[in-house]
């Protein structure tokens, strides 16, 4: 059995002056647990003497108990105090070792783009199903009757010959690659209740060699209304606040006479582009009129009951004037920087 | 259509000092819209001067040159630019005369070109000037010798300003003419349009002829089968002109007026028709009376019969051509082309003028099969004045006599029997309602009477007859037209109309633009290539198998090696990849969303007749039309190259590929709310180790949507692309109708789950989708989630197979799952797996 431990006040002071002076030497958390263990722990002086109370004499025990009570708390405050010392510091010195360059950082995903025609198109259906309109569709590769009779372009007027046509093989198949989206028009009043209300985004074919300013494959937007009591006023309005939401508030229309077989009266619509690059300025955007009463029949709505208006023009053009660009063939080629400046935006 | 001004002005009061700007300004108001201007491209100082005498002066390089004096101004008078009044000037020409008449262009002079005239050194002389040819000025092609003014019957003074002589000053406006408009294919139509948009006053050009009706010359209308049942030709017109004289030039104001109206001077008689024809708008043709034998009759071809046209081609006849015909033949094509037998020559003397009014789609037929479009038959497809025809016969009758020295004969025919204009009724308010312009009723009268309609106001509104050369106004739309066109489209003011409610984009627009954009966040660039395929990329992606696709073919390509139109999008998705690869841009990820074409084998669309427009087609009419469409399905192609990662600090590159297509299916599935089941595939364009078929699952079992994979590297290699292309196609139209219209949802459950792994031995050639479908179906509905982890094979396990293993995720609605329920369904999964693939459990 060994000696009892004799608890006498130096004793107790040294223990604690051991513990703190050690814990002055902890820098880290691996020998701040050391100082832990060796001072604080089951093992150390103060626990013995803690120990060593129980078997003092009773008088003496409140007193024993006192002073290493104190000692105790007296350390572990010191090491909890270091203990947040070396904490901050050790998240410190983490943080620094963690710091990167965040202009140099590598790129893990490829950022994609939609074509500009693809989201001009998105924003001309959006503006128009914002009045109630409605977007429709229809084949590319189309009937003739489509695309030109039921427009009331006769077989053997010029009219005809005025729009390149690519006809699908053989010719008497009566198949073209539609020139312009007004089968869909036709294609909406035989389908649809009256009144109506349409836009008709979408691709279309000419016989232009490419250039700057042509493509043999272009898109277009057409709408038709028809509707009881519609006037060119209306189409004028119509016209104005499309043109506005695309060209900003100052946008206005202006009309001058035109012909087209499947309008009547017809007009050219040049539109104020407040906006422009350069100044504001007029220019021309597409062909608009009362929709011939000969169209109305071909759907079998009768003329004298019902009347509308139809517009459309080059969405192409559009972006080509929109966002001042030079060259159409930048649209067609499909190269990903053209794209890519606009991202997802037009 | 071209307009000399000076023209213009000769039948519309234009105001002094009217500038091309101005005319095209006023023109473009009424629908005439600017194409542009021309002029001679000439500057003064341009005179005429008189050579007094030449001494011709051999050079050593062979020519001879005439060394000149030539007066340019009146003997002591200053010359126009300020010089001396005889000028030596050196001339290459020999074709003149001491005592000629020449025009001399000064020092200060501009030729076309902008080619300057200076006082020179050439030959050994100061040439101070120089003497035109008719080709340095702009009014001809010759340029055999120099112009001798006496040439075009003149004989001014000397130093006379030779731009005003020759009319040189002149200037044209170019309007484009709408199909509708013929009559402004003519002076007299635009001088009208002009007095429309102006108020100018305008001077009827048929005024100023007498028609005289000829008698005698036997002329029938013989056609026995007219088109829509419209004769041929309803007004025909002769005169005869005898004595003329052959050799008389045209003088300069007509070569003038017709060169700046784009016609070229041929001879005296040709350029009279062609003037009348710019003039009147009605096309004329001259006959050598002497050649004619007997009478004329304008009929239908005969099958078989031929015509030599002024062209000098011989044709053959179609039996719905119009020709004029004698006791020889056909002499020419009605409207379109005068034949080469009866053509005016060197020596005729006597002519016979036709002016007739040709039915407009026997013409426009009869110019598109022959492939001859002219002057005149442009004009008559649009409609020519029946009224002008004895006018503009008059007219050429008239130029010959004073021009050509011809004396006028009572020789001729005049036959008329063109249906005259139908009245229209006009309802009152008509306009006003159609225009939404509170037009007042004079203003609407007056309009109409104002183009030439004779207007009646009655109870029932305003009964209308248009003027004669209106053919296109058929019905009270095109009389508001006009009534909108002459009180200007400016007065329409601007009201929204308010649509019904509408039923938004349909699922299938928003479901497109939602594909279009997820791609694009995916990391993708949209592109849209042209849908024209050569036969051979049609055969190498228009199927997977080794079978010739149909494929629908364009009549008139613009390239006739791509005159297919795509069966499919990736030879567009590849002739833009090489073409960005071509500009330096190595790491692409492209994708499109377009219409594909794809005929059914053996079927023919389309019809052969159309019914006709302005009218409802029947049902069953209706039917074919649609029945006729070949199908258009809508795909969406992606195609990926390079790298997918590009290498950076602390990143090594991680180059694209079939991982990168199949991450675009995943990406599809999001965008659609659809499971798009991945299986080995196989395509005769594509690595046979890396492609994969697509699956979604419809009522109908499960359909094939498209494939993925990597193109076959013999075949980048033939395309000088990167070796590992990678690229998807799917049918976009499938897929969307195989996406219910709502999701099914799971509730979520709230327990704990149970995760356990299991690794299972299967033969290598296994595909481990297949596992871990077997898996998942046997696990039962415990499985949350299922994901292969590992793959793993060599020592410890046989040859020829592998070790699968999957994370399976357990969980209940209803209750904390046990371990051991969590084992028995991974076992239950196992077991499935062992039934249909010989799976063991690894331990």
């Amino acid at each position: 059995m060994s000696e009892p431990i004799a608890i006498t006040e130096q004793a107790v002071t040294d223990a604690v002056d051991a513990a703190l002076a050690a814990l002055e030497s902890a820098t880290d958390s691996v020998s701040l647990r050391a100082v832990r263990a060796e001072h604080a722990g089951e093992n150390s002086a103060l626990a013995a003497f803690n120990a060593a109370i129980k078997s003092l004499p009773g008088d003496q025990k409140a007193a024993a108990g006192k002073l290493v009570g104190q000692a105790r708390a007296r350390v572990n405050q010191a090491i909890a105090a270091r203990e947040t010392e070396v904490v901050a510091l050790e998240e410190q010195q983490r943080l620094a070792a963690e710091a990167v360059d965040v202009t140099a950082l590598a790129s893990r995903r490829r950022i994609g783009a939609r074509h500009p025609l693809s989201l001009l198109q998105d924003r001309i259906a959006d503006i128009f199903v914002g009045m109630g309109w409605e977007v429709a569709e229809g084949p590319e590769v189309e009937s003739e009757w489509f695309n030109f009779d039921a427009l009331n372009f006769d077989a053997d007027h010029p009219a005809r010959a005025m729009q390149d046509t690519f006809f699908i093989d053989p010719p008497e198949s009566h198949l073209v690659l539609r020139t312009h989206t007004s089968p869909v028009q036709v294609r909406s009043l035989l389908e649809r209740e009256l009144p109506v209300y349409v836009i008709a985004p979408g691709r279309v074919y000419r016989t232009d060699e490419l250039d700057a300013t042509h493509t043999p494959v272009f898109s277009q937007v057409e709408g038709i209304a028809i509707d009881k009591g519609l006037t060119m006023a209306h189409l004028r309005g119509t016209l104005e606040h499309f043109a506005r939401q695309m060209f900003g508030e100052g946008a206005k229309i202006r009309l001058r006479p035109n012909y087209f077989p499947f309008t009547e009266p017809s007009a050219e619509m040049d539109v104020w582009q407040p906006n422009a690059k350069g100044g504001a300025r007029w220019v021309e955007w597409g062909g608009c009129g009362m929709v011939n009463p000969n169209v109305l029949r071909s759907a079998g709505i009768d003329p004298d009951e019902f009347s509308g208006f139809a517009f459309g023009m080059g969405i192409e053009r559009t972006l080509q004037f929109r966002n001042d660009l030079n060259d159409m063939r930048d649209m067609v080629e499909g190269d990903v920087r053209f794209s890519q400046q606009f991202g997802m935006v037009v | 259509m071209r307009v000399p001004i000076s023209w213009l002005a000769e039948y519309v009061d234009l105001p002094a000092g009217a500038s091309i700007a101005d005319i095209h300004a006023a023109l473009v108001k009424v629908g005439l819209e600017e194409e542009g201007s021309h002029d001679f491209d000439l500057t003064g100082p341009i005179v005429v001067g008189q050579v007094l005498e030449f001494v011709e002066e051999p050079q050593s390089n062979g020519k001879t040159i005439r060394w000149c004096q030539v007066r340019v101004a009146p003997e002591g008078a200053q010359a126009a630019d300020g010089g001396a009044d005889v000028r030596g000037i050196v001339c290459g020409a020999g074709n003149f005369f001491p005592g000629d008449k020449v025009v001399v262009t000064l020092p200060g002079a501009v030729l076309p070109g902008g080619f300057a005239i200076a006082a020179r050194k050439t030959y050994g002389h100061v040439s101070d000037g120089m003497i035109a040819s008719a080709r340095e000025l702009g009014l001809g092609e010759d340029h055999d010798g120099i112009l001798r003014l006496s040439t075009l019957g003149l004989d001014p003074e000397v130093g006379t300003d030779a731009l005003a002589l020759l009319s040189l000053d002149d200037a044209a406006v170019e309007v484009n003419v709408t199909p509708d408009r013929g009559y402004a294919f003519s002076i007299r139509g635009i001088a009208r349009e002009y007095s429309h948009s102006t108020g100018a006053s305008f001077h009827d050009p048929v005024h100023r002829v007498t028609p005289v009706a000829g008698t005698g010359f036997p002329v029938s209308i013989h056609d026995e089968a007219p088109i829509r049942g419209r004769v041929g030709a309803t007004v025909f017109v002769t005169r005869v002109v005898r004595g003329i004289d052959p050799t008389r030039p045209s003088p300069a104001w007509l070569i003038a007026r017709l060169k700046l109206a784009g016609i070229r001077s041929i001879s005296l008689p040709v350029d009279i028709t062609n003037y009348v024809m710019l003039e009147f708008g009605q096309p004329t043709h001259v006959y050598d009376l002497d050649a004619l034998q007997g009478g004329i009759v304008v009929r239908r071809a005969a099958e078989g019969e031929t015509l030599e046209t002024l062209d000098g081609q011989t044709r053959t006849l179609h039996p719905e051509d119009l020709v004029i015909a004698d006791d020889s033949g056909a002499i020419g094509l009605a409207g379109v082309m005068g034949g080469a037998s009866t053509e005016f020559g060197d020596t005729t003397v006597n002519v016979l003028i036709e002016a007739a009014n040709f039915d407009p789609v026997s013409v426009a037929r009869t110019a598109r099969r022959h492939k001859l479009p002219s002057e005149a038959s442009r004009r008559f497809e649009r409609g020519v004045d029946p009224k002008v025809a004895q006018p503009a016969a008059a007219r050429v009758v008239e130029l010959l006599v004073e021009l050509a020295g011809g004396t006028a004969d009572d020789l001729g025919s005049l036959h008329h029997e063109h249906p005259e204009a139908g009245s229209i009724v006009l309802p009152f308010g008509y306009v006003q309602r159609l225009i939404g312009v509170d037009f007042t009723g004079d203003e609407t009268a007056s309009s109409l009477v104002e183009i030439g309609a004779e207007v009646e106001e009655t109870s029932a509104g305003f009964v209308v007859v248009p003027p004669s050369w209106r053919p296109d106004i058929t019905d009270k739309a095109s009389l508001a037209e006009e009534v909108a066109r002459i009180i200007g489209y400016d007065r329409i003011p601007s009201i929204l109309p308010v649509a019904p409610p509408g039923r938004g984009l349909t699922v299938s627009q928003v479901t497109r633009r939602r594909t279009a954009d997820v791609l694009a966040a995916g990391g993708l660039t949209e592109v849209l290539a042209y849908p024209f395929l050569t036969t051979a990329q049609n055969a190498l992606f228009g199927s997977p198998a080794d079978v010739e696709v149909p494929a629908i073919r364009v009549a008139n390509p613009l390239d006739s090696e791509a005159a297919l139109l795509r069966t499919s999008l990736i030879p567009g998705l590849i002739d833009i990849a090489r073409r960005n690869l071509s500009r330096g841009l190595t790491d692409l990820a492209l994708f499109e969303i377009g219409l594909v074409f794809t005929p059914e084998a053996g079927k023919a669309y389309g019809q052969d007749a159309l019914p006709l427009g302005a009218a409802l087609p029947s049902a069953e009419q209706l039917t074919e039309l649609h029945a006729g469409i070949p199908p258009q399905p809508r795909h969406v192609g992606v195609l990926t190259l390079g790298n997918a990662v590009d290498k950076q600090p602390g990143q090594p590159a991680v180059a694209a590929g079939l991982a990168d297509v199949l991450d675009v299916v995943r990406l599809l599935e999001s965008a659609l709310a659809i499971r798009i089941r991945v299986a080995t595939g196989a395509h005769k364009a594509m690595h046979p180790g890396r492609t994969a078929e697509l699956f979604v699952q419809t009522g109908s079992g499960d359909v094939s949507v498209g494939f993925a994979g990597e193109l076959l590297p013999s075949l980048t290699h033939e395309l000088d692309l990167p070796r590992v292309v990678a690229v998807a196609e799917l049918d976009l139209d499938a897929l969307m109708a195989a996406a219910g219209s709502t999701i099914d949802v799971a509730p979520i459950s709230g327990y704990p789950a149970a995760t356990q792994d299991l690794s299972l031995v299967v033969a290598a050639s296994v595909p481990a989708g297949d596992v871990e479908r077997a898996v998942a179906e046997g696990a039962g509905e415990l499985l949350e989630s299922i994901r292969l982890v590992d793959d793993y094979r060599g020592t410890g396990l046989p040859d020829s197979s592998k070790s699968l293993t999957f994370a399976l995720r357990f969980r209940a609605p209803d209750r904390t799952l046990t371990a051991a329920e969590a084992s028995e369904a991974k076992l239950a999964g196992a077991a499935r797996a062992a039934d249909l693939f010989e799976a063991a459990v690894r331990e």
